[in-house]
Order: C-alpha cells, then structure tokens, then sequence
C-alpha cells in the first residue's frame, strides 16, 4: 500500500461459501509458538495433492499463475468463520494477501484483520461475481484497485464504496498500534474501573 | 490447559500434537511471570475453558468476558456479554482492560413452546442453523428467549449459547433468572455475603425491555422438534435423524448448491439416503458444547445395561477434571467402560486435530461437539454433530438413530 492507501494487484477468485479458518490453515500447520512460517501452511488442504508431500494441486487457483501472485481474494459468503485462530490472517497476509472481497465475513476473522494490516472489504454477492468472471477471463488486465483513504475499489470502468470504521481505517493508514491508541484514554479506563468497583462490588476479585 | 494436552490416561506434558510440549512449558513460564493463575495438567480444576469458568462461578452474569477462543460466547448461557476475540485483541484486552467494539446487530430468537423428552439443547441449535444458515445470526448478539429457553437448565443454556457462532453470530446470551441464581450459588469464585447479595439484586435487572427494539426476530416451535444430526459439512446442512439427505434441489442458491454437492462427496453420501442407514465406526462424547456433568448424565442414561456395537470406537471425555470427578463419584465412568467407552481425561482432545490424535481417514464419528468441517476431527473424517443422547443411542445402533430406535 502506498502512503494514501492505494495499491493494485491481481485478485483470485475463490468463491466458495462459508471458508473457515481450518480451510485457511489447518490446526496442525499452526506448529510454533510465532505469527512466521505459517505461508506454508495456507490453504494446505486444498493447495496440496498429499498435505505431507507438499505436492500442488494444480486445480487450486492459487497454484495457477498468475493468481500465485494475487494481492486480492475474492471470497462468498461468511469468509473466514470458525475458529478465532489469528493465524489464519497471518498466514495470508504471509503469503501476499493484503486484501479480501466478499459478501460477509466471521466476526472475529474480520477484526482479526484489521489489527494484522489486511484489508476485509465487504461488497454485495453479485458485483463479487462481475469481478470473478472478469478477473476469470483477463487476470492480469483485469487487475483490482483497492482505495483506503476514499474507502472504494476501482475495477474496470465501475467503482464500489465499502464500509470501514474511522479508528480501523486510521490504524491501516498509519500503521498505528491499537494499544498505544487506546492508553491514550488511560485516564479515561482508570476512572470507569474506580466507579466499577464501587458499583459492583461483586464484579471484582 | 486444554486444547493441547492429551487425554489419555496418565497423560504427562508430553502431548502427541507437535510442538505440544514446547507450547505447555511456554504457558506456564509465561503465567508464572505476570501471576496469573493457571489451572495446569495436574490441577483438579483443569478442564475445557468454557466449562471451567462457569462451573468455577469465574463467569458471572452481567460480566464482559472474551477469550482468545470462538466458542467463548458458551457464557453468554450465564447472561454474561461474552465473545471470542484473536490474539492481538486478547493482548489488547489485557494491557488495557478494554477493547473496542462496535455495537452489534441485535437480535432475539424465540423457542416457543415445551421440548419433547429426548430433544435438548444441542437439537435446538442445530435445527435453528440448519433452517436459518451458518450466517443466519450474521454477526449479531442474539438473546435466546421463550419458554423452551426458561425450562431449559443452565447446562443447555451454555450448549446453545455455545453454537451462536455456528450461527454467525458475535455472541448469544440468556437472561439470568432463578435457575442462573442457583446455578451460580456457593461455586468456588462465586461472591459471598454482601457482595452475594448486591450481585443478585443486580442480576435481577439484567433483563430485556418490553419494548426493547430489535434489528431481526426469529420464532421457532419446538414443540414438535425431533433429533438433529448433521449430515455434511458445514452447520447449515442438518436433518433429523429418522429424515433423508437433501437433494440438491433443496438448496437456495448456486453457491448452496456447490457446497452441498462438495459435502456429499465429502461424506460419502447420495441425496435421498436415509440417515438413519448410514452405519458408524466411531462415536466421541465430549467438548466444551457437549461434555457436563448432565450431558454425561443424559448419555449414560442411554447406555446403561447396553453396549456398543461391534467394531465402533467410542470414547468419553469429560469436560473438566471436576466434571469427571463428579461424574466418578455417581459411577458414571462404568456405565461407559461398561458400554464399550473409553473414559479419559478432561481436554479438547477429538473435538479438533491438531497433528496429534485423531480419527482415521474415511471414518464416521457421530460427535457431541459443535464442528462438522472437512478434516475437524482428523483428515478425511467424516463427523456427523449430534446431542451426546443421539451419540449414545447411535453408538449403540452401530448407524445413526436416535433413542427413539432403541426401543
Ligand atoms: S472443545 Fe473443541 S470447540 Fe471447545 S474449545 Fe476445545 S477445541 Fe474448541
């Protein structure tokens, strides 16, 4: 991504519904106590013949070039449900994933994102597919714009807006830590906590 | 410690998932450091987080509890606000004490009417996904409400409360009522005193406005609800158990379509095959959906005096140390042994595979927990999801049936 949010790239479509984050990387890929080394692992089901030989599957869209080099996926419905694991978005943003198109995504998944630098872009069922089947016949012609900073993608001759939190868009912009963001309500935390306590004795321990 | 550690018998930090052993010590060493309690391999309070913090009285309700875990809704069964997050939130949360959130959707599900003897909890939120989608809650905080939901002891609550995200949803959660109260009464971390009594008349409040507005309601009678069973591989594909396997026809758009086409092959299965046909080679017992003291009660009530078919692997794993101990104390762990059951150690154990234990390729495990997905329990298993009363009556069976079949 530029400074102003831009960036380009090839999106591969994989439009299956409901991809959870097993799919995306399976438990026993997630072998270190580390957030690295985990590119490997993405998709291994799916990306490989046998899981232990490695061996591609050449039907896997990720295994065809050009989509090998994809910065965009085009995704269904309820993208990256299941289990919380942020290793799933580790191991995409790992392999070169830096943005993700589809109609919904899991909950935890989607904020999972956010605090990694991956973009979740949520857009109708149907100018998904245009995209896909554009993308299907001219992969790198039809190459995708994704905009942070006006919140839109550019594709072809059509723009679509997405929706994104002010503070979440701030972060990505800015690389910024939502930790150090928050601590600067420190003050703000200690005085709600103080009047907790006394509200709801039975709340602290 | 619960989804790394072994579950056999014996188990020391040795586990069989890679790099186990490395992940325990890290814990430990890290919870040594920042004083916080752990409830290690060998304390008798170890178990299945989701079934610790209730049963310890940690989960309370009115609290705002996450996990770095999806399944931590399982609480908002107490009426606590309670969600998974990642692990950068989880470091969020506790370097600062908050995390920020954007108001969910809401939305109310009501379970109108009485359940039928031999239909649970587990049945309740497998019919609701199978009608309404895995999305159906689509990132919503759902309040589970209706008779069904006021008979239901807190256990089940916890069960259905478990599979909101199952549902799509961000949480789901109960209001607390007498049951919650009682449920809650003299646990280890649970107020006393004065603080007791200043938590329930709080408690007492914790309930929806008659003219609270919700963004979406779904009504469902339960009246007349049958066992569940799912039958591919994604929580949207459930039947009953005496029903068939969908055509695709049944399916409401082309991706729905895809994805049941890819399930039946998945489970070696053809539309219109009865399900209660289709035979079993395992059976698991356990989970933080599925695995309390009265889901082992419920079971054992089915297989006392019987015994598992030939040639099915049937394994029981209590959801807690406590849980089994209590479980011990009423002879419960013979009426599994006696039925053919393994009974370990409490953890997550077959509920997922992780490279350590799992089932074998091409098995079909009937399962109390709560995720049918390709390679969930092992690669190439085939899970169907069921109430730990179905697991029971099947592994019995030797196909898929419920306690009705028995008789
Ligand atoms: S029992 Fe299964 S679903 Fe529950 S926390 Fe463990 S692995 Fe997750």
């Amino acid at each position: 991504m530029t400074n102003d949010g831009v960036f380009r790239g090839i999106a591969a479509p994989l439009l299956r519904i409901n991809i959870d984050t097993d799919a995306i990387i399976p438990s026993r890929e997630m072998k270190h106590v580390s957030k690295s080394g985990l590119a490997q692992g993405l998709f291994a089901n799916w990306r490989y013949l046998n899981p232990g030989a490695r061996d591609p599957n050449p039907d896997f869209v990720l295994n065809q070039a050009p989509f090998d080099r994809a910065s965009i996926l085009l995704a269904g419905a309820n993208f990256g449900c299941g289990s919380s694991r942020e290793h799933a978005v580790w191991a995409l943003r790992e392999w070169g994933i830096r943005a993700i198109i589809a109609p919904s995504f899991g909950s935890i998944f989607a904020s999972n994102c956010l605090n990694n630098g991956l973009l979740p872009v949520r857009l109708d069922e149907d100018s998904v597919e245009v995209i896909a089947a554009s993308v299907m016949e001219d992969p790198l012609g039809n190459q995708v714009t994704v905009d942070l900073g006006s919140r839109s993608i550019h594709f072809a001759d059509r723009t679509w807006y997405f929706e994104i939190g002010e503070r979440e868009q701030q972060m990505l912009l800015r690389g910024l830590s939502p930790i150090a963001l928050t601590l600067e309500s420190a003050d703000l935390i200690d005085e709600f906590e103080a009047g907790d306590a006394k509200r709801r004795p039975w709340a602290i321990r | 410690m619960d989804h790394i550690v072994d579950t056999m018998p014996g188990r020391t930090d040795q586990t069989r998932v890679p790099n186990g052993q490395e992940f325990i010590r890290a814990t430990r060493k890290s919870a040594r450091a920042a004083g916080i309690t752990l409830f290690d391999i060998n304390d008798p309070r170890q178990g299945i987080v989701h079934v610790v913090s209730p049963e310890l009285g940690i989960a309370l309700p009115g609290l705002t509890l996450v996990c770095p875990d999806s399944h931590t809704g399982t609480i908002g069964g107490l009426g606590a606000l309670a969600w998974g997050i990642g692990s950068t939130e989880a470091e969020h949360a506790l370097a600062t004490q908050t995390l920020i959130v954007r108001r969910p959707r809401q939305t109310r599900v009501r379970f109108d009417g009485s359940l039928r003897l031999g239909v649970t909890a587990k049945d309740l939120i497998l019919h609701l996904i199978g009608r309404y989608g895995a999305d159906g809650g689509a990132g919503s905080a759902i309040e589970f409400a209706g008779e069904a939901i006021r008979q239901l002891p807190v256990e089940g609550r916890l069960t259905l409360c478990n599979m909101a995200v199952e549902f799509g949803a961000w949480t789901g959660i109960v209001a607390p009522d007498d049951s919650t109260i009682e449920y809650v009464r003299g646990r280890p971390y649970a107020p006393e005193g004065t603080a007791w009594d200043s938590a329930i008349t709080a408690w007492g409040a914790l309930k929806t406005d008659e003219t609270a507005h919700f963004d979406a309601e779904i009504a469902v009678e339960v009246g007349g609800l049958a066992p569940q069973v799912s039958w591919g591989t994604s929580l949207q594909h459930i039947a009953a158990t005496d029903g068939v396997v969908p055509s695709l026809d049944e399916a409401e758009d082309r991706h729905a379509k895809e994805a049941m086409e890819r399930a039946q092959q998945y489970m070696g299965l053809t539309p219109g095959q009865r399900l209660r046909d289709v035979p079993i080679n395992a059976a698991f017992i356990g989970s933080c959906t599925n695995a309390r003291l009265s889901d082992l009660r419920e079971a054992a009530g089915v297989l006392k005096g019987r015994k598992v078919s030939s040639g099915i692997r049937a394994l029981c794993v209590p959801g807690s140390s406590t849980v089994k101990r209590a479980a011990e104390a009423e002879g419960l762990d013979t009426v599994f042994r006696d039925a053919g059951f393994e009974w370990r150690e409490s953890g997550c154990s077959l509920c997922f595979y992780a490279g350590g234990e799992g089932f074998k390729p091409g098995d079909r495990v009937i399962s109390s927990t709560n995720r049918n997905f390709e390679g969930r329990q092992g690669p190439g298993t085939r899970t169907h999801l069921a109430s730990p009363v179905t697991v029971a009556a099947s592994a019995i069976l030797g196909h898929i049936g419920s306690v009705a079949d028995l008789r």
